[in-house]
């Protein structure tokens, strides 16, 4: 897992369908590893392969036509269950970015805890993308961390995106919330002993 | 101004505001089970550390876990794997475990209120989605990733931002037939799936209060449904009751301050909420879905709506249908069914088959259904038994299965067949959910009794007289 985000200029897979759930990101069945690792392969498994494992043609990740490290996705993509395993998954496959118009909440903390970056743009900009992309499969997009922009190259559109200030640097810089929280554990002890209410 | 229940309790828990970023949160209850857990438990042997408040967790098997015969080894390997790495890590790093067979053992948030962890004015987390249950005991619950379980065994503390207020009201007095699943089910119908999305959601009004406490569970599991972050319930009388004397429970005198600071949290008269919903309780009917998420949802005698004009939901929508093989403008009621869940965290406990036995007493169940009548933990299983309601249930010819998450989401062998129809008190209709291929019908548990005895999608309502069981 690459552990820093900067720019990306890349093509795009398209995903036009709304409120994808982490169920369909990953199925439960194949949450029985205890490791993080090998999730890929099975990135949208009952959309991407029948029931005796053969590549479902018109599902978009089987169509070599589409490429590249960005999922453009519906909006509500991520909604369901907490399992960051769908993060690994993406992760995992190659995706550094997903775009949509709008995330489920616990999701898109999974993503980036795993420095897979979550872009938020309008309904017009994800509508305006997919089209570019219909027409084109080798339009490029740039998403651009440190001016919080994504551009769709192929009309030049540019957006503004929203990102916590404070996950952007850890982005940037490759930190993972809990380096930071290790580091302030003297301060967690003193809340400790200030609560007015203790629990047993 | 004043503050809001969730106010009150977040605020007294933030360690840090971090400037420009979230607030380092610290919290009293981590809840744990064996699929997302293994992965974070790596993490802190990989950086060398200790479970920092060992006491602050607690740790039961409920997702892999078969329904039958748990006495003997788990045969499915890829199970048995994830459930023994429960038990070898929290016996590694010191953590409090209700191992299979356990009589404590069961679905995480069915076991934290029941032993008496779960207490209002807690934070509250889970690597599940599900942990807004927590909520319906005015605690802040909810549910993380498995970087986010990592941070909280290593530090006790997650780094969150604050979310938004919204107070959904349901005023008003529910109907006979009508549970707290409907409630949940019509909200979320009305709200949409992503409704509640960057929410937190106290739930208030008269119909809530007059709730009891396993309902109220329902009803706050479910928030998740509509993508709040969480649901909370004021702790009132009804919360109080429910958890006097259970085992891990604050006893004597300590009981009685500790009530006294809880009495406290409620939201103040003049706490403003960032959003604020009214339904009323008399408009709601007994709630089925016919799509792929939990917004879709009908009234049971209510038709399947049109699809939306906008191209990019249409699409969706159709979509959706066309796996559950329905129609617009169609009604279900009538339609054959193959399968009858009653479990999960959702509806597994008590008080759900207290109403699934008050429809079914003296029926028989329909030759084409198979019913997967699941409790919620050990305990549950243990009431149920000690009032009788198992021989009500074979009688009618159903069977009663051992505790775990089961049909909810098929991670054990309880998998619908591909194509099947499944009623399901469980909170998600996903593709797939139950199973590859497999078709939900969320409800309630007296549409899921009802359903039971016709063999075919059933309005309680029609197998009740006068608003009392037959």
């Amino acid at each position: 897992m690459e552990k820093k985000f900067n720019i990306l200029r890349s093509t795009a897979v398209p995903l036009p369908i709304e409120n994808v759930d982490t169920d369909q990101i990953i199925p439960a069945r194949f949450l029985k590893s205890t490791t993080k690792d090998g999730f890929g392969k099975n990135l949208f498994r009952d959309w991407r392969y029948d029931s005796d494992n053969k590549p479902i043609k018109d599902f978009v990740l089987n169509n070599p036509v589409y490429k590249g490290s960005i999922l453009v996705a519906g909006k509500n993509f991520g909604c369901g269950s907490s399992r960051e395993h769908a993060a690994w998954a993406i992760a995992d496959y190659g995706f550094k970015a997903v775009v949509s118009s709008f995330f489920a909440d616990i999701h898109k903390n999974n993503e980036l805890n795993n420095f897979v970056l979550p872009v938020v743009v309008s309904e017009k900009f994800l509508e305006s993308l997919f089209e570019s992309i219909n027409k084109d499969p080798k339009t490029e997009i740039t998403i651009d961390l440190p001016s919080q922009t994504i551009t769709n190259e192929a009309t030049g559109e540019k957006q503004q995106f929203e990102i916590n200030p404070f996950k952007k640097e850890c982005l940037l810089e490759g930190l993972d919330d809990i380096e930071y929280l290790l580091k302030n554990r003297k301060e967690i002890e003193k809340f400790e002993t200030e609560r007015a209410v203790k629990w047993n | 101004m004043g503050k809001t229940l969730f106010d009150k309790v977040w605020d007294s828990h933030v360690v840090k505001r971090i400037q420009d970023g979230p607030d380092q949160l610290y919290i009293d209850r981590h809840y744990c089970h064996e699929v997302t857990s293994p992965q974070a438990f790596d993490g802190l042997r990989k950086r060398g550390l200790k479970v920092f408040r060992p006491e602050r967790t607690i740790c039961s098997p409920d997702h892999n876990i078969p329904t039958k015969n748990q006495h003997l080894p788990i045969q499915d390997e890829t199970s048995k794997i994830p459930v023994e790495t429960l038990s070898k890590n929290a016996e590694e790093f010191g953590l409090t475990i209700f191992p299979l067979c356990d009589p404590r053992n069961g679905i995480i948030h069915v076991i934290g209120p029941e032993q008496g962890f779960t207490q209002p004015g807690m934070t509250i987390v889970c690597g599940d989605s599900h942990t807004s249950t927590h909520g319906a005991m005015g605690a802040i619950a909810f549910g993380i990733g498995t970087s986010e379980i990592e941070m909280v065994l290593a530090t006790q503390c997650v780094l969150q931002p604050k979310p938004k207020s919204m107070r959904i009201n349901i005023d008003g007095k529910l109907k006979s037939g009508v549970t707290s699943k409907d409630i949940a089910l019509y909200i979320i119908s009305k709200l949409g799936t992503g409704g509640a999305t960057g929410y937190f959601v106290e739930y208030a009004g008269e119909a809530i209060r007059d709730l009891n406490m396993e309902q109220r569970m329902t009803l706050c599991n479910l928030s998740i449904e509509m993508g709040a972050r969480g649901g909370i319930i004021a702790p009132d009388d009804v919360t109080f009751r429910y958890l006097k004397d259970k085992p891990n429970a604050p006893k004597g005198e300590e009981w009685e301050k500790v009530v006294e600071y809880w009495k406290t949290l409620p939201s103040d008269q003049d706490a403003v909420f960032d959003r604020e919903e009214t339904f009323y309780a008399g408009d709601i009917e007994p709630r089925i879905t016919y799509g792929t998420n939990p917004g879709m949802g009908i009234g049971i005698s209510e038709k399947i709506p049109f699809a939306p004009e906008e191209t990019s939901s249409k699409t969706s929508y159709l979509k959706a249908l066309d796996y559950m093989r329905f129609k617009e403008g169609e009604s279900l009621e009538g339609e054959p069914v193959d399968y009858v869940f009653l479990g999960s965290c959702t509806n597994g406990r008590l008080e759900d088959f207290r109403a699934f036995a008050s429809i079914v007493k003296g029926k028989k169940k329909a030759a084409n259904i198979t019913a997967w009548l699941v409790p919620g933990s050990q305990q549950v299983r243990k009431q149920i038994i000690e009032e009788g309601l198992d021989k009500i249930l074979e009688d009618s010819g159903f069977e009663l299965r051992e505790p775990g998450c089961s049909a909810c989401l098929a991670m054990n062998d309880d998998k619908v067949p591909e194509g099947k129809l499944c009623v399901s008190t469980s909170n998600r209709n996903f593709e797939g959910r139950q199973g590859p291929g497999a078709r939900t019908i969320l409800a309630g548990p007296l549409v899921a009794a009802a359903t039971a005895i016709t063999g075919v999608l059933t309005d309680p309502r029609k197998l009740m007289n006068h608003g009392k069981e037959i």
